[in-house]
């Protein structure tokens, strides 16, 4: 065995590579438990491409047979009905893996220089997750997803001048149809392994600089930092298996708590259900999408320009953060921050949940008004941040000079 | 100091942390193994009937049977009668035609050369009286027996039986 691995190394030094980058890469040594969802993540994109490729070997993209073929999935294939499970929830739990992982990475200041080209790929990682969750959520061609599809493609047309012109083009057709099915599920396999390239850019650029650490002051390497095997090995291993618990007591037990029992009704043209939300991990955005309804004839492009800027805006954080301090553990005002901002969420995506018009307290705030608040607390953490950073506002309590 | 209980305690955990995980994979690897089988609605095609009773001797029909083609031949007497008499030539796959027909007028083949799978050309085509596959020229009796060419088996003879006078079953129906 150790000849063959001689042989090999002499050509292309795989055993060097794994030393230096995977059993012997120093980590440092304090790494908590929010740590493990970078590796869960990626754990989560594995189990959504290998349960996505084998869903694609039974089903057929055709407005006439999708809604058909999936139900066939369902019922006739072998263990179909646990592949398919596994994928639809599997998109839940990718998410909400991948919002504790960007916040963890917001609290602790891991965006901060010099991380910041490794939080850009973690971003547009985020942006393709969302398109390939949209477009997979079409394909089983029930009416939430045909007046999903519908709902989010006519955002485009908000867009002046080509926008009417480019929905059509994203269409195929004058309506969502058969050629935006087919179009949206070429697109749905290909994206999953365009972002596990990226995935490896992103790592490679996480091992270039190395962990944050809940501290947040560089570590000194040997003295500060430990084996990534097996102490991380193991510890991430034990998350996955915390994980799996979690999941599959989703997958088995309420395999449908996530999903609408409108897409359960074949796609029709003809007639939108009276409800329509998208999937919870965009409702957020959603909600800050229809909050923008008071700029008369420009409001339609504003809801757009804002939902998109609040993902942009993620990637200008590093350079709004000014504080001398990464993590928030000593940064009382910035933790205060955060914390509203992650209940924001909360209450955006509830606002994103309900139907537009609602109203709360006996139609004394109706959620419009939640909702636009809840928007500019959302942007306005990120310029408050900016504010208490920029001009010394915040006073932050000791730091520890090692870990 | 770790003592010699230690590291055994810890071999034993590595072992058995190590047997758990490789059970738990090959679990979940079974369910993408699996999907691969014929799902239920391939299964509720396994069997094929056909009504035989309007064959004229020395009629052969195509049947598809599990996506295959069954060759259905009713045999004139004189078929029958140069099946049984090469049972006693020297046979590449020796087979007696009595243990080759469930009835001795009903031949039923699996149409699929034993050579590489093309489909024969129907009765009356090859040297014997039989069968010849176009592909690499094989050439079968009237028993659907290899007698000249590459092919190394006679053709198969598909489960069958008889529901009833008139009604022949290929296949066996699955659970």
């Amino acid at each position: 065995m150790s000849k063959i691995m001689e042989w090999v190394d002499a050509r292309l030094p795989v055993t060097a590579l794994l030393k230096s980058q995977a059993t012997e890469y120093p980590t440092p040594k304090n790494l908590n438990y929010w740590w493990n969802f970078g590796s869960l993540a990626l754990f989560v994109l594995i189990i959504m491409i290998a349960t996505g490729l084998f869903l694609a070997m039974h089903y057929k993209a055709d407005a006439n047979q999708s809604f058909d073929v999936v139900e066939h999935i369902m019922r006739d294939v072998n263990y179909g009905w646990l592949l398919r499970y596994l994928h639809a929830n599997g998109a839940s739990f990718f998410f909400m893996v991948v919002y504790i992982h960007i916040l963890r990475g917001m609290y602790y200041g891991s965006y901060r220089k010099p991380r910041e080209i490794l939080w850009w790929f973690g971003i547009i990682i985020f942006f393709m997750m969302m398109a390939t969750a949209f477009m997979g959520y079409v394909l089983p061609w029930g009416q939430m997803s045909y007046w999903g599809a519908a709902v989010i493609t006519n955002l485009m047309s908000a867009i002046p001048i080509i926008g009417e012109d480019l929905v059509v083009w994203i269409w195929g057709g004058f309506s969502v149809g058969d050629p935006t099915l087919n179009r949206f599920f070429a697109l749905h396999f290909l994206l999953p392994l365009v972002i596990f390239g990226v995935v490896m850019v992103h790592m490679w650029a996480l091992h270039a600089v190395h962990s944050n650490n809940p501290v947040g002051i560089d570590v000194h390497e040997g003295k500060d930092t430990i084996p990534f095997h097996p102490y991380y090995t193991i510890k991430d291993l034990y998350g996955a298996g915390v994980f799996l618990i979690f999941f599959c007591a989703v997958v088995f037990y309420a395999p449908n708590f996530f999903l609408e029992p409108d897409n359960y009704i074949p796609a029709n043209p003809m007639q939108t259900p009276a409800h329509i939300v998208p999937e919870w991990y965009f409702l957020p955005f959603y909600a800050i999408l229809r909050s923008i309804d008071f700029l008369g004839s420009f409001s339609k492009l504003a809801g757009v320009i804002a939902m998109g800027g609040a993902i942009a805006i993620l990637f200008i954080l590093p350079f709004l953060d000014r504080s001398p301090v990464r993590s928030f553990r000593y940064r009382p005002l910035s933790k205060q921050l955060f914390w509203i901002f992650v209940v924001d969420c909360f209450v955006l995506g509830w606002v994103g949940y309900n139907p537009a018009d609602a109203a709360i307290f006996d139609g004394a705030l109706p959620l419009i008004i939640v909702g636009r608040t809840g928007t500019a607390l959302y942007f306005g953490y990120f310029f408050l941040l900016w504010v208490i950073t920029a001009f010394d506002i915040e006073k932050h309590t000791p730091v520890p000079k090692s870990i | 100091m770790a003592t010699e209980s230690d590291e055994n305690r810890r071999d034993f955990l590595v072992l058995a942390t190590g047997a758990v995980g490789a059970a738990g994979c090959a679990g979940a690897v079974w369910p993408f193994v699996k999907s691969w089988s014929p799902s239920a609605d391939v299964l509720s095609q396994a069997t094929t009937e056909v009504d035989v009773s309007s064959l004229a001797a020395g009629q052969m029909i195509t049947v598809p049977w599990q996506g295959k083609p069954v060759f259905i031949l009713r045999r004139t007497p004189e078929q029958i009668e140069a099946a049984r008499k090469a049972d006693s030539e020297p046979l590449p796959d020796p087979a007696k035609d009595a243990d080759r027909v469930k009835r001795p007028e009903f031949l039923v083949l699996l149409a699929l050369c034993p050579h590489l799978g093309c489909v024969p050309q129907p009765i009356g085509t090859g040297n014997y009286g039989g069968f010849l596959c176009p592909c690499h020229g094989s050439h079968y009796d009237t028993s659907g027996r290899i007698r000249q060419g590459p092919a190394p088996k006679n053709m198969a003879v598909p489960y069958y039986e008889f529901k009833d006078e008139k009604t022949l079953v290929i296949g066996k129906a699955t659970a």
